[in-house]
Parts: structure tokens; sequence; C-alpha cells
């Protein structure tokens, strides 16, 4: 049980990370996007061979999975991201396959044994698993506060005016190409940075774990916890991850199919997209010059 | 001074000619009006100038510079500022922040400098950069006397204040010329006298506009040049007073009279 209860605490900071990710690209910059699973794989995969093949150690491999990632977002971004809302997510549906299929041609089994996790002279064994949690929570925490300041920066105000309106954003100035594809490949990276995390828990990858079903989770937790919101993609993902355990945590695993998951996460989606589509938690609520203290004063007066 | 040109603009759309072959021109500091029956080409002539749209043929000439072409979001920089005939604004955003997007390039982006630095700088530095955006765009909601509704979101204010805050963020990237697609539209007289109070202040700031309005009574109150489209063909250009006797504007508007 708490075992369980553990290693749901570990995926769900793997997607909570996955989500921030998703949550820039299709929270800020409002672009529908399906290939999480791919960046995801590249990073995992970016992790197993810098550990394994080349040797070299696993904190290395973070920033080379995130640039590898963002190098492909980059690529894919240029020429898809002119399209709209249900070509876009056809095209990038098709990325995430086509990374799928080339981590498999190249090798079905995928790559195994690979090196454990060290810092400071402590090894991150698998048993010990709460040592995952605080390492990869931590992460959650950095990443949620780097695209919380994004958010609120130019560029990522620049973005929120994509996502609202494409015409009045060019008609302040505003490159919507451009940012576009800067969301696309940030949002990328960190998918990448999310797939050495995974890596290092299971210190196995194997291509038949990147599915389509990942890309729906990804997306899944973002609509469920509220677009644009870093607290409310955090909150989703723990949630999702739940879902997703909760025949292991309950121990119905014979009497809840494998499947039902799947069936939720559809039936999540559709429910959320009809009845709160601004998910749970909905849009942050950011309010500029009554940030602090005058938030409660001034507020009211301007409320009437 | 002539602060824009167009040079014999054509917008083909398939066998429709939207825009047929219109040299439409600004002067400096002047209100000019664009007026027109219903499909005569307005809007897609300010869809052209802006850039939103491609012209067929013919040239844009502004400020000097031909911007014949160029991706909308480049000359909004170059100084054309425009609003929309169905509003167009953030609705999920507050009036303030919209205003602040406004504002956009007008902090934090120096031509001379490296645009990755200057893109980290404003990431590092995003609560200055945000306090300085901030002031400035509420002296923009002052100027507009809508700065209380600042911390309301852009969708929940009335229709009135909506096109004033549209008209205050495109104002507040400093354009040398503002383009105004019928901003009395839907408006009561009340709403629209205050909008001809609010471009006689915008005039007062040096910055040319183009305005389309249906409203006769605005456009021959505050226009100091009138262009009259129609079928997308330039019918007639001059003073308000020699547009209302012009013959074939009345005849545009009110038909030919039969004998």
């Amino acid at each position: 049980m708490l075992n369980f209860f553990q290693l749901i605490l570990i995926y769900a900071g793997v997607y909570a990370i996955m989500a921030i990710g998703q949550n820039c690209i299709t929270g800020y910059t409002g672009m529908l996007s399906l290939c999480h699973a791919g960046f995801f794989c590249v990073g995992s995969y970016a992790t197993a061979i810098i550990c394994k093949v080349l040797g070299f150690s696993f904190w290395l491999s973070l920033p080379v999975a995130a640039i590898i990632s963002g190098v492909i977002g980059f690529l894919i971004g240029v020429p898809t991201l002119r399209l709209k809302g249900d070509y876009l997510c056809i095209a990038t549906l098709g990325l995430g396959e086509i990374i799928r299929n080339v981590a498999t041609n190249l090798n079905p089994v995928g790559i195994s044994q690979i090196p454990r996790v060290e810092l400071f002279g402590y090894v991150f064994m698998s048993r010990n698993k709460w040592a995952f949690i605080i390492l990869i929570w931590a992460f959650v925490l950095i990443f949620y506060l780097l695209f919380q300041r994004l958010l609120h920066s130019r560029i990522g105000r620049a973005m929120t005016a994509v996502r609202e309106d494409e015409v009045a954003a060019a008609s302040n100035g505003i490159d919507v190409t451009k940012y576009k594809i800067v969301s696309f490949v940030l949002g990328a990276a960190v998918g990448g940075i999310a797939g050495c995390f995974q890596t290092a828990y299971t210190l196995t990858v194997s291509p038949a774990s990147y599915t389509f079903m990942v890309s729906v989770m990804v997306l899944c937790t973002v609509v469920l916890g509220g677009m644009g919101n870093g607290k409310a993609v955090i909150l989703g993902a723990v949630i999702i991850q739940f879902i997703s355990y909760f025949p292991q945590l309950t121990g119905l695993t014979n009497v809840i199919p494998a499947q039902a998951k799947q069936m939720i996460f559809g039936l999540i989606l559709v429910v959320m997209m009809v009845w709160r589509p601004q998910g749970i938690l909905g849009r942050d609520k950011f309010r500029y010059g009554c940030e602090k203290k005058r938030l409660f004063g001034k507020k009211k007066e301007g409320a009437v | 001074m002539r602060i824009l040109e167009t040079q014999n603009l054509t917008r083909e759309f398939g066998g429709v000619i939207a825009v047929n072959d219109v040299s439409f021109k600004v002067e400096q500091g002047l209100v000019t009006g664009l007026i027109g029956p219903n499909g005569a080409g307005k809007t897609t002539l300010f869809n052209q100038i802006t850039g939103m749209d491609k012209p067929t043929s013919g040239k844009v000439i502004f400020d000097g510079k031909d911007i014949t072409g160029l991706p909308a979001w480049k000359i909004s920089r170059l100084g054309i500022a425009r609003t929309f005939q169905n509003i167009r604004l953030y609705k999920d955003l507050t009036a303030v922040e919209n205003v602040m997007l406004g504002l956009h390039f007008k902090v934090g982006t120096d031509p001379f400098r490296n645009r990755f630095v200057q893109a980290i700088k404003s990431y590092m530095f995003a609560n200055s950069e945000n306090m300085d955006m901030y002031g400035m765009a509420m002296e923009w909601l002052a100027f507009f006397d809508i700065s209380n509704s600042a911390q309301e979101y852009a969708r929940n204010l009335p229709y009135g204040t909506q096109r004033e805050l549209e008209i205050a963020r495109a104002l507040a990237a400093e354009p040398k010329l503002l383009f105004l697609d019928e901003p009395a539209a839907g408006m009561n007289p009340a709403e629209t006298a205050h909008l001809m109070s609010v471009i006689e202040k915008i005039r007062s700031l040096g910055v040319s506009v183009v305005l389309i309005e249906h409203d006769m009574k605005l456009v021959m109150n505050i226009c100091d040049q009138i262009t009259v489209l129609n079928f997308g063909m330039k019918i007639a250009e001059g003073t308000p007073n020699s547009i209302k006797s012009n013959k074939d504007v009345i005849e545009a508007y009110l038909g030919r009279e039969e004998i």
C-alpha cells in the first residue's frame, strides 16, 4: 500500500514535469499538441545512452536531453506551427509516433541496466523511494517556479496574447510564429527532462512505454487541472496518477480491468470540456499592480 | 506632409475585386475619414495597409518607406496601430494587461541589442519590467478615464469601455498613425459624443487618425479629410463640405434619381 503510494508520488512528479511543459504549449500559447510522449522518449533515451553507453553522469544528461528535445521541437515546430487547432494536433500526433517508431526500429528491446543516479556520493537506489520522491519533486518545484515567472514576464504575456487572439497579437507587434516556436521548444525541452527522471527511476527504457496514451494522459492532466495554471497542472498530475494506479492501490486489480483507466481519461476529457473547460482550479488569476498586500484593499474598490 | 499613401492598391478575392486601384492619402496630424456603403472595401483597404492581408497589386508607402506585404507585426512596430470592427480584446486578461500588451515592443526591445540577450534580460528582471509597464499602462487608462476598471477582465467591461480600451491598447504603442475601424458602431449618442472627445484628444497628441465610420454626424464633425469608396473604387475625396454636396457620393448612398 505505502509502496504504491510512493510509486504514485514518483510518477505524479514525472508527469507533473511533463505537464508543466505541456502547459507551456497548450495553456500559455493555446496550441493543441499531442507529442509529449515523443519528447519524453527522447529524454529517456538521452539519459540511457549518456549514462550507459557513453558513461557520463546523469546530471549531464539533463541539459543534453533538454537541448535535443528542444531542437527536435524547433525542427518540427517551424513547418507545423503555422497550422491551427486540429491540423497542428494531427501533425504533432504524427511526430510522437515517428519518434516511437524510430526508437523501436533502432532497438525493439530498449536499453536496460542503466547506472544509478549519484549525487554527492549518495546513490539513489530503486528501493529507497523517498529519495526519488524528494529528487523529482524538487525539480517539479524548480520548473514550476521557472515557468510561473515565464508566464508573468513580457514573453509569457505575449504567449498569452497569442492564445487569446492571434490577429490582435500581430496588431500589437507580437511576432506570433516566433512566440509559438519559443513556447513549443520550451515545452519540448521540459518534456525531455521528465524523460530523464523516468529513466533514472526505472533504469530501463523500452520503446513500448512511449505510446500515444502517454501524450493523451499529459494533455488530460493539463485540461483536468486547468490550462495555464501552474499549480493546477501539478494537482492534475497527482489526480491522474491516483486514477491510473487506483486498482493497485486498493488491491482491486482482479475486479477493475487495466483498460478502465483509458476509458476514464477519455471520459475526463469530455466531461471537463463540456462542464468545466477552465479545469478544476481554472486560470491563474494574477493581477498586475496589486500583488502582495494591496490585493485585498484595492480589489474591493475596483470590484464595484 | 503625407504620412501614408497607397498607390493603385488592388485586392482581388477570386473574381471579386474588393479594392480596385485605390490611391489613398493621409496627411500628417489630420483626422481622415473613410466612408462608403457596406461592402465598399473599407475594411479590406485597412487590412492591406496594416499587413493583415497582402494586396494583389499596388504599393503602400508609409513615412517614405515601402511597407507593401510586410507582416502585420512588423508594420505595427513601424508605427501603425489599429482597432478592429468587431472588438478584438484579450478577453480573459484584465484591462491593464491588455494595455501592457499594447506596450509589448515599447519596453525591453532595443534594436541595437541581441534579441536573445534581451529575452534573457526581460525574463531575469521580469518584476521591474512589469512594474514599468504597469505604470505606463495605468497612465494610458487614466488618459481614457477608465483607470478604475484596470483590474476587471476585458470580457466583463461594458461595450463602450471595451471600445475605449481597444483604442488605449493601440495608442499605448505610441503609433504615428492610428486606424479606427467603426469605433462608434453600436454606441448610443452619449457614448458617441464621448468618443468624439476621445478622438479630439488623440489628435492633440499629434497622432494621425484614419477612421471608418457610418455615423455621418461624427464623420462630418470630426474629420479634416474624407475619402469615399464604393464597390472598391475611390469615388470622391475632399473636405467634409465638398463631400456633402458631391453628386457621386449622394448617388452611392441614396441611389440615382429616377426621372
